[in-house]
């Protein structure tokens, strides 16, 4: 019962989360609920039995990632959204769409998935299994992720830096 | 009592579809980065979800993935983004249309 309480209280904040960065049109209000989102999404984590996912959640998620947005967003100063008009067919066909489509895919995944019930902390994903998976099994693949990030570090060192910057190339004069 | 499955992928499904809708209704171009961000956070779930229901670790080291691929895109998105801005001073999609300047 307080697993289903939990469940559902931390899951109200997703959805409402999700629907407010919709709704917004001001995007640091955008980044706040994503914030939201994420931290309620780490509490799911949790109950699911991950615990390493649940810290790198809200650590390279919730801190990492979103601090780049928050300061992208001050940086580049993003005002208010200027909406196009969107166009009426796409509003008429698009909204019942997507309402059959999710019905659909609810009923499907409510009744006919043959899925059982989860019980609380029954997969231990503390940070020693997880290191022992990480370590042993996927340890090519997590050296070629690491790789990745230094690609994408020298990327956007090079993507932000002015085009004149470089091609003069490094500054001599302190 | 326990939370059936189905439930978190009804969460994990809801998520998607929010990132697609805001994907496609927004017209800020950070906005629309946040709402890729999203649908990744909504894959993550069921991935965790059918960890737990199949009892194979190897679903939480994908979703660790998923976030080191995540982290990456957001910095080399993010530096794209403030170079578009810094030749088109604008952050609309819709203004952005142009190839060449």
């Amino acid at each position: 019962m307080f697993h289903l309480i939990l469940f559902l209280f931390f899951g109200a904040i997703c959805v409402a989360g999700a629907v407010n960065l919709l709704v917004q049109s001001h995007p640091i209000n955008s980044a706040l609920s994503l914030i939201a989102v994420m931290g309620s999404l780490a509490v799911e984590y949790l109950l699911l039995g991950a615990e390493f996912l649940t810290a790198v959640q809200v650590i390279v998620y919730a801190g990492a990632i979103m601090v780049l947005f928050v300061i992208t967003i001050m940086l580049l100063n993003a005002g208010k959204e200027e909406g196009s008009g969107g166009s009426r067919v796409a509003i008429l066909l698009g909204i019942p769409g997507v309402l059959i489509a999710t019905l659909l895919v609810a009923w499907t995944v409510l009744f006919h998935s043959n899925t059982r019930a989860v019980p609380l902390g029954a997969l231990k994903g503390d940070p020693r299994a997880i290191a022992q998976l990480l370590f042993h099994d996927f340890l090519l693949p997590f050296e070629i992720t690491s790789v990745l990030i230094l690609i994408a570090i020298m990327g956007a060192v090079v993507l932000t830096s002015r085009p004149e910057a470089v091609a003069r190339g490094p500054r001599r004069d302190g | 009592m326990m939370v059936p499955l189905s439930y978190y992928l009804l969460l994990s499904g809801f998520l998607f579809v929010c990132g697609v809708i805001g994907f496609l209704i927004k017209r800020n171009i950070i906005t629309i980065f946040m709402s890729i961000e999203l649908m990744l956070n909504g894959v993550n779930l069921s991935f965790v979800a059918f960890a737990a229901q199949w009892h194979v670790l190897s679903g939480q080291v994908f979703v660790f993935f998923v976030m080191v691929v995540a982290a990456a895109e957001a910095a080399v998105g993010l530096a794209i983004i403030i170079a578009v801005y810094r030749t088109r001073e604008t952050l609309n999609v819709d203004r952005v249309n142009l190839l060449k300047l």
